[in-house]
């Protein structure tokens, strides 16, 4: 069927071949045509040489998620050619290098075979092992350009900008895509029915990854303090943020750093980092992976029960243990919720996209602050590791951090007595002073038994008192965190809810439901505590498919738990192989859930 | 308990330091360790240390993790904010709160359980930093909370009060420091006051990590015959090889030291640490001198003690990164947060 602006596109190669610049130049063009795309990289946990992929959907329509469908093949990667074929949907076309021969045993009629002499007509225009193979990447977009009718300039101004100090690089790559391009020209025709054309769907958009914007955030939000170990999928994030505060953070005066990044010996230390610093003043944070968590739990009780802001980035990848570290999947809900012993639990916030990572890395700083606590921005590898096209980030010129409950040195001078845990004002958050303010501001900060004044006890009563007021403060809290965003009609008796990267599948498998005459109302949960209107949103539905990507249900569970919803209501749908959700997925499910609903 | 506070009386004529604050002004709540418990010793000494010095007491930070040693800090200075963290972890902490803000004085006191097993990690990394804080080991050789367990500073054939004697080798936080390039290394006797006092003061002013292990023995577990780490032990095999003076700027360094074994060694404020070599073939600045000597005389059986090694070039932590000088904690926001302007132009990277 022939098409405009609706094609997937996925580039199998091998890890470590260069392929990454030439598929984000790809994904550019075709965005830089106003065309909506959806960008998914799928790696192996490995330096070089495992087999890697790219896939780009381009989606006039605008969906967030990845499609289930192949309709063009680059198969570069021998290793992986006869599985590539085979995911090739019908009346697609697979293109491969036909510098070499392919197994014609694994022919299939209803695929198009594209061969182009990459590897051949790189080795003879260019010098030397890496250029030649880096080209061969280049050249199949070249050949994509033509079949697909990417505008050659744009490509053109693309790698203008990314070679500018470069300018001999900008010769050989074009050399490289007029290679593909012109041989797709002469022995193919081209365009393919299915194509691009230039469209206005992406005015105020950028395509950006996850970890890059939570560490621009992080930047705006004042951050000086980041502390962290080394974790796929997280790395990203504190490399951004590093980048940034090379640019920005350099005092003007003194040509001396205004930030601190220190790389902890293990995540046990990067959270006492963290912890160290705000408890001195500073915005800290750390970014980690759900390994991570799991270490860094004893120090998340500590930081609940002395009540002490930090900012902690999950990026979730697939568990248990190990698990598959370049796999995406939202398992650790449960764990942060209520990590670390005893009675604890803590508040997370859950962005569906990059430009929710930047939007919520601010609001993180000042819900820590606000409430004394931990919060856990929880996203993904999905989120943090993808390109995601997005509305471009606006903040408030007037934007000032929410310091919370800080008493300077005046007000301490003052006060008669500070107490550091007293509830003076009854939403169970008490007053903090900094080290260093006023003498009068002392207190000792200890993971110990503690009354309302801040002194040691063992006393039943006392200790019961301080536990109580915690959760006064919980409700607060809940009163703070990010609504849920919903849509809702009074006519549906069923909706979705889901969490983080579900939303760009669940919304697109909603737009389909419709289309079959299954209208479905939609909450997207933003943040736990869970706000009031979640609960109100369950109540009014007969039936509620809970959408998230673990085994367990984890979502269910804290749903039930917390907003003490009804559980024959909830109906999991439950996606955890490690991809990103798709539509499909979320159709079929609840198609079948209903159809065992009517048979019943 | 500690949660008593003592009744505020002070003598009239009480020393004054120039911050018009008597020693009764650098105390803390009433210790609750047993009596005759190396640790108060320590704690007392500490107390005169950041007494002499004229530390605001609000500048001072005490940090900690778990055992009886991380208790002491509700004792001493109640007017300091202090972090009892978690096990093992005080390390961590305290370069976090370092990392906010440089301005404080950072007092960590730990034990040998605390920092040489389940905090041996962060102890490790805290001096590969060269974090800027005095790091005190109240060194036992055993858990006492826990009830007369070995700690991994116990010595080969020490004896418990029950059970079998150590056979496993000891681990030294002061060759452990000195391997890894600590830049202020010193022993002392909770017993012995006026080494230790210096030894502190020496230590809160040095810019860097400087560590100073106390032998404080556990009156209640650790005391008996055939223990190494005893009051009775350490006395008889306590070896000074130097004993250190603590000048401050404003003051000349009299000529009290024998020529051939007095050597100040200036610390950044200007201050001096006068050490005076019992030994003097020994050089505290030359790491392979230091180690060589630290074990024979471990192979003797002997306690080394004094300043036993001291290097005042190495930058800390923030100098080692090009770190302002004002808190971070303290750095304008506006300065922080490049502007909505700015916002807009990084975004057009991502077109």
């Amino acid at each position: 069927m022939a098409t405009v602006n609706d094609v997937v596109i996925k580039i199998a190669t091998v890890n470590g071949t260069g392929s990454a610049s030439a598929n984000s130049l790809l994904m550019k063009s075709i965005f830089q045509m106003g065309i909506p795309v959806v960008g998914k990289n799928y790696f192996p946990s490995n330096i070089q040489g495992l087999p890697t992929w790219y896939e780009i959907r381009v989606t006039g329509d605008g969906y967030q998620s990845r499609s289930g469908r192949v309709d063009v093949m680059v198969a570069m990667n021998a290793q992986t050619y006869a599985r590539d074929l085979a995911e090739v949907s019908p009346g697609g076309w697979l293109i491969y290098d036909s510098t070499w021969p392919r197994n014609k045993l694994l022919n299939r009629d209803d695929v198009t075979v594209l061969g182009i002499p990459l590897s051949r007509m790189c080795n003879e225009h260019f010098k030397g092992a890496r250029a030649r193979i880096l080209m061969k990447n280049i050249a199949y977009v070249g050949a994509l350009a033509a079949l697909l009718d990417i505008d050659l300039e744009t490509i053109t101004g693309l790698i203008e900008r990314a070679f500018a100090d470069k300018q001999q690089l900008i010769g050989s790559n074009m050399e490289a895509i007029r290679l593909g391009f012109d041989y797709a020209n002469e022995n193919f025709v081209c365009p393919l029915p299915k194509k691009v054309a230039a469209m206005d769907g992406t005015k105020g958009h950028i395509v950006i990854d996850g970890n890059t914007a939570a560490g621009l955030g992080c930047m705006y939000a004042g951050a000086t303090v980041g502390a962290w170990y080394p974790i796929t999928p997280s790395t990203s994030l504190m490399d951004a943020f590093r980048s940034f505060c090379s640019q920005y953070r350099v005092d003007p005066d003194t040509g001396k750093r205004t930030y601190c990044i220190i790389q902890a010996e293990d995540e046990l230390a990067a959270i006492g980092m963290v912890l160290g610093a705000s408890w001195n003043g500073a915005r800290s944070f750390t970014p980690t992976s759900g390994p991570g968590i799991s270490l860094m739990s004893e120090f998340l009780g500590f930081a609940y029960y002395a009540e002490l802001p930090a900012v902690v980035f999950n990026v979730q990848r697939v568990g248990p243990s190990t698990g598959m570290p370049t796999r995406t999947q939202q398992a650790d809900i449960l764990s942060c919720a209520y990590a670390s012993h005893g009675d604890t639990k803590h508040v997370l916030l859950f962005p569906a996209d990059p430009s929710e990572c930047f939007h919520m890395a601010l609001a993180s700083f000042d819900l820590a602050e606000g409430l004394q606590t931990p919060v856990m921005v929880l996203s993904d590898l999905d989120i943090g590791m993808n390109d995601w096209m997005v509305p471009e980030f606006e903040i408030d010129e007037s934007y000032v951090p929410d310091r919370g409950k800080v008493l300077s040195a005046e007000e301490l001078e003052d006060m008669e007595q500070f107490y550091r845990y007293l509830d003076v004002d009854g939403d169970g958050i008490p007053y903090r002073t900094l080290p260093g303010t006023h003498p009068k501001g002392s207190y000792f900060t200890r993971g110990s038994g503690h009354t309302r004044y801040g002194a040691y006890t063992e006393d039943s009563a006392q200790y019961q008192d301080v536990l109580d007021r915690l959760l006064v403060k919980w409700e607060t809290a809940r009163t703070m965190v990010p609504q849920a965003e919903i849509q809702y009609s009074k006519f549906n008796k069923a909706a979705i809810l889901t969490v983080g990267s579900g939303d760009g599948a669940c919304r697109e498998a909603i737009d389909r439901l419709a289309e079959q005459n299954v209208p479905l109302n939609y909450c997207r949960v933003r943040a736990f505590p869970f706000s009031d209107e979640i609960k109100e949103f369950i109540d009014k539905h007969e039936v509620v498919y809970v959408v998230e990507q673990n085994r367990d249900a984890q979502l269910r569970t804290l749903l039930i738990l917390d907003c003490e919803s009804e559980p024959s209501k909830l109906v999991s749908l439950l996606h955890y192989n490690g991809m990103p959700l798709n539509a499909d997925f979320v159709v079929e499910n609840v198609l079948e859930e209903r159809s065992k609903g009517q048979a019943a | 308990m500690s949660y008593i506070a003592k009744p505020e009386v002070a003598h009239p004529n009480m020393p004054r330091n120039k911050l018009g604050l008597t020693a009764r002004d650098y105390e803390g709540t009433v210790s609750t360790l047993c009596a005759g418990c190396g640790h108060d010793s320590v704690t007392t000494a500490i107390i005169q240390a950041v007494f002499q010095l004229n530390i605001e007491p609000h500048m001072l930070a005490k940090m900690s993790g778990i055992g009886c040693s991380s208790k002491t800090p509700a004792y001493f200075v109640s007017q300091s904010h202090g972090f009892n963290a978690v096990h093992g972890r005080m390390p961590s902490v305290t370069t976090g709160a370092n990392a906010a803000n440089r301005t404080l004085t950072y007092i960590g006191v730990s034990g040998d359980g605390d920092s040489l097993s389940i905090g041996a990690g962060q102890f490790v990394h805290a001096i590969r930093r060269n974090l800027n804080m005095c790091y005190i080991i109240e060194n036992n050789g055993v858990y006492g909370l826990t009830k007369g367990q070995f700690s991994a500073s116990a010595d080969i054939g020490s004896k418990p009060k029950k059970g079998l004697p150590n056979q496993q080798e000891p681990i030294d936080p002061v060759s452990t420091a000195l391997s890894l390039g600590a830049t202020y290394i010193a022993r002392s006797f909770s017993g012995d006051k006026e080494q230790l006092i210096p030894l502190i003061q020496g230590a809160l002013l040095h810019d860097g990590f400087a560590l100073v292990d106390v032998i404080s023995p556990c009156v209640t577990f650790n005391d008996h015959e055939g223990s190494t780490k005893s009051y009775a032990h350490t006395r008889q095999f306590y070896h000074h090889v130097v004993d250190a003076d603590y000048v401050p700027p404003a003051e000349e360094i009299k000529a009290a030291y024998n020529d051939g074994s007095a050597m100040p060694i200036e610390l950044h404020d200007g201050s001096k640490i006068v050490l005076r070599k019992v030994d003097k073939n020994y050089d505290p600045t030359s790491r392979a001198v230091s180690f060589k000597f630290l074990r024979d005389h471990f192979n003797a059986g002997e306690i080394t003690t004094g300043l036993l090694y001291i290097d005042e070039s190495r930058k800390e932590m923030h100098g080692l990164m090009g770190n302002i000088d004002t808190p971070l904690s303290e750095y304008p926001l506006d300065k922080l947060h490049p502007g909505r302007k700015e916002l807009k132009k990084i975004l057009n990277r991502y077109r």
